[in-house]
């Protein structure tokens, strides 16, 4: 299918614009072409095929299964999973976190629905798959849910439920395990349809000019950065990278549509992978608008001990990558 | 008389869904009052686990997804 798009690319490139074959602004119109076609198919396919599961997946069972079951940690792994699978905006994370606090769920096993969410969604992995290919992205998306399992079992561990906010105290009161049963919403896939395609529409139209914007600046640096740049600097392995990297990234703030294009150019002029994906999870996982969000429910205290955790956490996972990739 | 809710933070997605409710009630020519719950506090009184929701007559119909017209519309001729 992608070599159908390079075609597509090239036509564009060399015969509609009828630009010289070997210039240097063909290459990179050429490379700016593809890429972008080719991200906006995959981010079409992954978002719709991720809007199918949100509009089946049953969260109020989810919550029911896990305030009355006890799986010897397994309940982390689960919530980090649905964290996964869940888009991670204003519209659901306050409402899920106070809602899985309600329904008498442990501390920690929230936290790893939280870390997981913003850190795997599906523009990332969309993203991941057009420019690293489907293993890199495999081990993004497992690395990434392993780490929201792993970070929210240890956040469990530390007794933190006397730094949330009063209003969750007075929640917690009153939480009841037997949560209401809703009555299910009987649709069927046709009738979800309309409501899927709006969402699909409405995401991509949201990051697409962050995906352009991504990509020009990803194709302009190709051509300007020289080849193996960074590995002459880098190469040596410096164990400080990663965590420059992600102490770098945590502040910031960038879509993740934006990021990856970028990244993808850094890694091909010899940036470690281990460390480029280190600095997307610190951009995408953390990060100040969800501090804001989450000052609802936890005070400042607790959201640096959450951040923290977290901060060290994707850097001992950064270490992880570039050892083994 | 009917009473109506929108509960939202005020995400792009509850706007929409005020939207929709909005011009449905405008189309159907019904009676109602509409309220938008913004306050989180507010929303979670009825204990859904995601926003935008629809609440008709203190019962929530809709919630987690911005709703099609039509299906405003069967709810409010119910």
């Amino acid at each position: 299918m992608f070599d159908l798009i390079q075609s597509l690319a090239d036509w564009l490139t060399y015969g509609v614009f009828g630009i010289a074959n070997e210039s240097h602004f063909g290459a990179t119109l050429d490379f700016f072409i593809y890429e972008t076609l080719k991200i906006f198919v995959l981010l079409f396919i992954i978002v719709f095929l991720m809007g199918i599961i949100n509009s089946y997946f049953p969260v109020e069972r989810l919550r029911n299964f896990l305030s009355r079951h006890k799986l010897y940690g397994l309940e982390h792994l689960l919530a980090s999973l649905f964290g996964a699978i869940t888009p991670f905006c204003s519209c659901s994370s306050v409402p899920l976190f106070i809602g899985f606090v309600q329904g008498g769920i442990p501390l920690g096993v929230t936290f790893s629905f939280l870390i997981t969410s913003p850190l795997v969604n599906e523009v990332a992995l969309a993203l991941f798959l057009g420019m690293f290919g489907w293993k890199v992205t495999l081990i993004y998306a497992m690395s990434g849910i392993l780490l929201g399992a792993v970070g929210g079992w240890v956040l469990g561990k530390m007794n933190l439920q006397g730094y949330l906010t009063d209003w969750v105290h007075q929640i917690w009161e009153n939480a009841s395990r037997d949560a209401e049963v809703f009555e299910e919403e009987h649709q069927t896939f046709i009738q979800r349809l309309p409501a899927i395609s709006q969402e699909v529409k409405d995401i991509i139209k949201g990051i697409a000019l962050y995906v352009v914007l991504g990509i020009a600046i990803g194709a302009g640096m190709h051509g300007f950065i020289p080849e193996n740049f960074f590995e002459q600097y880098l190469s040596g392995g410096q164990w400080w990278t990663v965590p420059l990297a992600v102490l770098l990234a945590v502040p910031m703030y960038a879509n993740a549509a934006g990021i990856v294009p970028v990244i993808q150019v850094l890694v091909v002029k010899g940036v470690p992978i281990g460390t480029a994906i280190a600095f997307m999870m610190g951009t995408v996982g953390l990060s100040l608008p969800e501090a804001t969000l989450l000052k609802k429910v936890m005070t400042m205290r607790l959201i640096a001990v959450f951040f923290g955790t977290v901060t060290l956490f994707i850097i001992l996972s950064g270490f992880l990558f570039n050892l083994i990739l | 008389m009917k009473n109506i809710k929108i509960l939202g933070t005020g995400c792009p997605k509850c706007k929409k869904t005020e939207a929709v409710v909005m011009e449905t009630i405008a189309n159907l020519g019904i009676e109602a009052v509409v309220e938008k719950v913004e306050d989180i506090q507010e929303i979670m009184k009825y204990n859904i686990l995601s926003t935008p929701a629809v609440v008709v007559d203190e019962v929530v119909r809709i919630k987690g997804r911005v709703p099609t017209i039509n299906e405003v519309g069967a709810l409010f001729n119910e």
